[in-house]
């Protein structure tokens, strides 16, 4: 794997043909069908959801959709979920319950949408209840952060049994631009605060937040999104398969626990 | 910009206040109160009396942990946990252990929430409250490893939780450790909950991202203060995407009540009969199906 900064990496993820979720459904399931709307309010596009079919197997998937043009970028609204998006999530996953599906879920979003209409219908409260149901969802959970893992919007999707990471994806409770101009009140100084938050997938795996880092070709996954599928594809079904031999208390002990360590204090 | 989301939050009031200082005559502050709602400006006498809520419009102004605890508990009853936990720096974070060590002298805090058992008008419960004199209140692992502490001895000990919060969001300086806060503290209260245990949010002045977007927003009774800011997103940030200037009661306790996020709101003086009457109603032996497994 490539030794590079969490700027060169955030460099690659800019990249205007890297692949999104769009371009990798195809090249990850069998079949899929696409579920719309979270039968509440609307259905968000920056939200997709539906059921696969991977290894001969049906999972729900649940993505942030990154437009690959303006105008899939207006659909998506560059992939910053409303509150019905997580409310939308939320009603495939218990789906996946239901019918004992595993959920793959795909991050990838600047962060949940800070606008008037969000906080109007509660975007904290969406993302908390996504949290509060996915640690006791009684199905396996596998998340994928494929390039830009953004705070809290992205956590709405991001609790799970297992957390890969694509090599050049990044994960963040702030982004670099953000933190650069409130330290220093200069967002131009993104490039050193990027390399100084500790963002990339190694750094979370060394955190223990990420569990395996998916490997891209060199230079990034859009040099060949088909190998960077099939890398993906790997990893999934190898979490799921490890996931799928145990019981259903050892899987929610287990994933409470993986959060519940996290944390660094004296005493 | 859109990506502010988690920072800490400097309320827009605040600003104001600062602005309109400067055309004004300074006044001691430690005379006159000025409200950063209505601005009008109070004996500070008057003020403290009154529960420290403004006595012209009514704005709930932000307490410290010890004198909200010294408002809400009965006397003696307070066991505190934890008090000894503090910050590390796993991120390695310039200057942060500096700010915490400043921070500790200054407030007498060890970090921004302080949680315990009490009992409130003799109704025992695990109770926390944030201090945003602290980073805002901002969460980071001592935050999160407190809040989260808190739910499950309240589970051991099939008690209720009340939690008051207040907060910036999750802590910048622990970098996705202060995220994963926000997942291992709801995990609790999920845990809390499935044993058919009550919990009560207060929420205070203020309460935005990530706290918002976790444990604050999941009691099963949640409360507001008069006039308090909760948000997700800070409201310069929103302000910055739309370019417009929002109108004043925008993420209050009053929106929040019209927009079916707040059970109630209920001001300072009645929150200690509001609560004990809470936790009686949800009492194991009070109501029948309470606490069952």
């Amino acid at each position: 794997m490539s030794k590079l900064t969490a700027w060169e990496r955030m460099e690659i993820i800019r990249q205007k043909g890297r692949p999104t979720i769009n371009d990798y459904i195809p090249m990850l399931f069998e079949e899929f069908y696409e579920l719309h709307g979270d039968k509440l309010f609307g259905d968000d596009g920056a939200i997709l959801g539906g059921i696969a079919v991977l290894d001969g197997r049906p999972v729900t998937v649940v993505a942030q959709v990154k437009g690959r043009s303006i105008e899939e970028n207006k659909r998506t609204n560059f992939a910053m979920p409303h509150p019905e998006g997580y409310r939308k999530a939320l009603r495939l996953m218990k789906q996946a319950e239901k019918f004992g599906r595993p959920v793959v879920c795909f991050i990838d979003t600047p962060g949940a949408f800070c606008g008037i209409a969000a906080e109007e219908r509660g975007e904290g409260e969406s993302i908390a209840r996504n949290l509060f149901e996915m640690m006791r969802l009684k199905t396996p959970v596998v998340s994928v952060v494929l390039g830009e893992g953004g705070s809290g919007g992205a956590l709405g999707l991001g609790v799970c049994d297992e957390l890969c990471m694509l090599e050049n994806a990044i994960y963040s409770v702030i982004s670099p631009r953000g933190a650069a101009s409130i330290l220093w009140k200069d967002a131009s100084k993104e490039k050193e605060t990027a390399n100084m938050l500790r963002i990339t997938a190694e750094d979370l795996k060394e955190f223990g937040v990420a569990d395996t880092i998916i490997p891209e070709p060199p230079g990034g996954a859009h040099k060949n999104p088909q190998l960077t599928a099939e890398n993906m594809a790997d990893s999934i079904s190898a979490a799921l398969h490890k996931l799928s031999d145990l019981r259903l208390e050892e899987l929610l002990e287990r994933r409470y626990e993986k959060f519940r360590k996290i944390g660094a204090f004296t005493e | 910009m859109l990506e502010d989301l988690f920072k800490i939050v400097k309320v827009r009031l605040d600003d104001d206040s600062s602005k309109n200082r400067k055309s004004k005559v300074s006044i001691p502050s430690n005379l006159l109160f000025k409200c950063p709602r209505c601005q009008a400006v109070v004996f500070m006498e008057d003020f403290d009396a009154n529960q420290r809520v403004c006595t012209s419009c009514n704005y709930h102004a932000r307490l410290t942990a010890p004198e909200r605890l010294k408002l809400t508990i009965d006397k003696d009853s307070f066991i505190e946990y934890d008090s000894e936990m503090g910050s590390v720096n796993p991120i390695g974070f310039p200057g942060y252990e500096k700010k915490i060590e400043e921070l500790q002298e200054a407030t007498g805090l060890r970090d921004a929430v302080i949680t315990g058992e009490c009992t409130i008008k003799g109704q025992p419960c695990v109770i926390g409250v944030m201090d945003s004199r602290f980073m805002m209140a901002s969460m980071g692992s001592v935050v999160g490893e407190k809040i989260t502490r808190a739910f499950e001895r309240a589970s051991e000990k099939r008690l209720p939780v009340v939690l008051f919060t207040a907060s910036g969001g999750a802590r910048m300086q622990e970098g996705i450790i202060s995220l994963m806060q926000m997942a291992k503290t709801s995990g609790a209260a999920a845990r809390h909950s499935d044993q058919g245990l009550l919990y009560i949010t207060v929420l205070t002045d203020p309460t935005t991202g990530g706290v918002t977007a976790s444990f604050a927003s999941l009691g099963d009774i949640v409360i507001a203060e008069p006039k308090v800011l909760v948000g997700f997103a800070g409201r310069r940030v929103i302000e910055g995407t739309i370019k417009q200037r929002l109108p004043d009661d925008f993420q209050s306790a009053e929106f929040l009540l019209e927009h079916g996020f707040v059970d109630m709101i209920v001001e300072r003086r009645r929150m200690r009969r509001t609560l004990s009457n809470l936790l009686r109603l949800h009492r194991s032996d009070v109501c029948a199906g309470g606490g069952r497994q």
